[in-house]
């Protein structure tokens, strides 16, 4: 599904991701950890094509396809989903008129017809319902005034009505209150599939109690210095992140 | 030749028009000018006045600061004939109805080149005592109304483009509704234009709302013409106690042509007025809006939407001056500038001495699509009483890059997503017209223009 090859990406002359390996296969769910500015989002927004960072080395293969040479949109058409750290604010742009455009937009370029305004509405309520997000937002603008919580929500609402192939979720358990957390990773959970992969972003070890990961990496300044199972973000829970760093100097 | 000759040469066009049009009987069907007729010659000599003085003032050029960004002489260089009038060309029924708004059921007064046709306008019934007309004919029929509101309001002793269409002031629109009365379907005035040869149009409107009265106005432009015109036209607008009063001035002449638009409202006690200014296209166009809320709790909302693209100017400049206390101002004007399109926003507010509790907020918002695009953003504040709250501001930008790379992340094409964006900035201003045909027409140009 992704393979990340010695990737090297920078911002404004500053070198972020020093050398990323990472590979994920189809069904699987991978979670990422490590330190504030250890470049978690960088490596996200990258691989969903942000275009302020430079990829100055390395490369991304996804379905085999070269995913750098791709624009952000043919990205997303392909599959890639990215639910934001921070998601932005549409004030003007309704939840409605967004989302049917998005939807169709996908549906087109898989040579499907739009959806009907009914099938798209019972479609909307369904998502919607899957992480509990209240419907009223839908007539209100993108993110627009929208609480922490409800932007989160809103982010995997949005992967739900998309039905990505790689979904790459940015923190979105920050945020969260006990009982959304949990019915949030309910509705990841539920989207899960043989041929649908997660990338989880995350620093607490709790979203990982409910939705299991295959494997978890710890990215400590712009590279990934171990890779574990589950067991390793209990270990991260407990100790802290100096303990991964000293071990890779002293490597 | 230097640009003084040039100049000198413009302004004699005019005043050579002008001695042509008033030393003569004027051609047949042609109106009489209004301020020459026999029941107002209270306004004698009014217009000859009006004449020196905009020779005088002159034809303002780059120098005079107020017409910096707008290049008026330039506009004018390509020489008009100075319309005084003559017969009204027929633009014809299928014309005509191809520039009614779809859906809108309203009174409709058709202008062919500043003058009424009456025999394309669709007035209808109107409640009793309200009149809808030419302002020629109510030179006649309302003489009292002229002679107490006309030239009252709009100072052409200080501006040269307001001095020179008095001088020719003959037509236009004229509404008059008296106390009391409610107008409940909105007045929509169809500025036709039709000529085989550049002309130079000056329509004059007057409008009186007394006190009371509720009333809307739309006015749209629809250049049927061949032939570039240039259109200076003046507004004269009461708003009495009161009342409650929304006009909408859509302008897309085409990018061939030019237009000065010079509004004066002057209201009375707690009357309400609303003005939105959209402008679509045109080569230049420049708007004086000025309003005097001379009385205690007035409300004033002054909303504008520029979408120049091409080399079109769009210069507007307006002005609330809080003669009085306990009023509310408040303006919004959003502008996206494509192609070589330059704009300009010039908002002034005063607050008098006298004029306590005033709350005045104005904004100006700009997005410059491309790097041959420039803004001019100005907004002024004068304030000399203690006790208001008052606030100004202006943005020129991009879109937010951020937006941006949302929508595409979401599988939106960057010019989807640009137009999204767009779109979400003009509907600001959009969602705030009241008359749904109205709305719709401007949100399907705005679709047009940059996608859903
Ligand atoms: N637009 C930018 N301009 C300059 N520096 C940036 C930009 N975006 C990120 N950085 C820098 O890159 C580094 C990595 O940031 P990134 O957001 O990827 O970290 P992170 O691992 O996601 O952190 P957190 O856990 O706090 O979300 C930080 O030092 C940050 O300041
Ligand atoms: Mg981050």
């Amino acid at each position: 599904m992704l393979q990340i090859n010695n990737l090297h990406a920078r911002i404004e002359e500053q070198n972020i991701l020093k050398g990323v390996d990472l590979t994920v296969s189809a069904g699987e769910v991978h979670a990422i950890m490590g330190p504030n500015g250890s470049g978690k989002s960088t490596l996200a927004s990258v691989l969903a094509g942000r275009e302020e960072f430079e990829v100055t080395d390395g490369n991304v293969l996804y379905q085999g396809q070269d995913l750098l040479e791709m624009e952000p949109d043919e990205r997303a058409l392909e599959g890639v989903f990215l639910a934001f750290q921070y998601p932005v604010e549409l004030p003007g742009v309704s939840m409605n008129n967004f989302l049917r455009q998005a939807l169709n937009q996908q549906r087109e370029y898989r040579g499907e017809e739009p959806l009907s305004a009914g099938a798209f509405l019972k479609r909307m309520k369904a998502c919607a319902a899957l992480v509990d997000l209240d419907p009223q937002l839908m007539s209100r603008a993108v993110n627009d005034g929208f609480s922490g919580g409800e932007k989160k929500r809103n982010e995997i609402f949005q992967l739900a009505m998309l039905e990505p192939r790689l979904a790459i979720m940015d923190e979105t358990d920050s945020g969260l209150d006990i009982d959304a957390l949990r019915t949030v990773a309910d509705g990841v959970n539920a989207l899960r599939r043989n041929d649908r992969s997660f990338v989880v972003i995350t620093h607490y070890q709790r979203l990982l109690d409910y939705i299991i990961p295959d494997t978890v990496h710890v990215m400590v300044d712009g590279r990934i210095v171990r890779s574990g199972g589950k067991e390793l973000a209990l270990d991260l829970e407990k100790k802290g992140y100096d303990w991964i760093r000293e071990e890779t100097v002293a490597v | 030749m230097s640009n003084s000759d040039k100049t000198t040469s413009l302004e004699a066009l005019f005043v050579d028009a002008f001695e042509a049009y008033a030393g003569n009987p004027p051609p047949a069907n042609a109106p009489m000018p209004v301020n020459g007729l026999a029941p107002l010659n209270a306004m004698q000599g009014f217009r000859r006045q009006a004449i020196e003085r905009f020779r005088e003032l002159g034809i303002p050029s780059r120098k005079n600061e107020a017409w910096k960004y707008t290049h008026i002489p330039e506009a004018l260089a390509r020489g008009f004939a100075v319309s005084t009038g003559g017969s009204i060309p027929d633009p014809g029924a299928a014309e005509t109805a191809q520039c009614a708004l779809a859906g809108l059921d309203a009174h409709i007064v058709v202008l062919v080149n500043g003058r009424f046709a009456s025999e394309h306008s669709l007035i209808g019934n109107l409640p009793e005592g309200v009149a809808i007309s030419g302002l020629g004919t109510a030179a006649s029929t309302h003489p009292d109304i002229l002679r107490n509101h006309f030239g009252h309001y709009a100072s052409w002793e200080e501006e040269s483009f307001t001095a020179l269409n008095t001088a020719f002031a003959s037509d236009g629109l004229f509404v008059y509704v008296p106390k009391g009365k409610i107008i409940e379907k909105p007045i929509h005035v169809i500025n036709l234009q039709k000529t085989n040869e550049r002309l130079f149009l000056q329509p004059r409107h007057l409008l009186v709302f007394e006190e009371n009265t509720q009333a809307k106005v739309i006015d749209t432009s629809c250049a049927l013409t061949g032939d570039a015109t240039f259109t200076n036209a003046v507004t004269e607008t009461f708003v009495g106690e009161r009342a409650m009063v929304e006009m909408y001035l859509v302008q897309d002449p085409g990018n061939d042509n030019a237009v000065v638009s010079t509004t004066h409202v002057y209201q009375e006690t707690a009357s309400t007025f609303t003005a939105t200014t959209v402008t679509l296209t045109g080569a230049v166009v420049r708007n004086n809006l000025n309003v005097l809320p001379n009385a205690p709790h007035c409300e004033t909302h002054l909303y504008g939407l520029f979408l120049p693209g091409g080399a079109t100017q769009v210069d507007n400049r307006t002005l609330v001056d809080h003669a009085q206390p306990d009023c509310v101002s408040n303006e919004l004007y959003k502008g996206v500038l494509n192609g070589r399109a330059s704009g300009v926003f010039n908002g002034k507010v005063f607050v008098r001495q006298d004029a306590q509790r005033i709350n005045a907020f104005q904004e100006n918002k700009t997005i410059v699509l491309t790097n041959e695009a420039t803004m001019n953003a100005k907004p002024e504040l004068e304030i000399y009483a203690d006790d208001v709250k008052c606030s100004h501001g202006a943005t020129t930008g991009q879109l937010d890059p951020e937006a941006l790379f949302y929508l595409r992340s979401r599988g939106m094409t960057k010019q989807q997503a640009q137009g999204m964006l767009l779109h979400a900035f003009a509907g600001d201003i959009l969602n705030r017209i009241s008359i749904e045909p109205l709305r719709r027409m401007l949100d399907e140009r705005v679709t047009r223009l940059f996608g859903e």
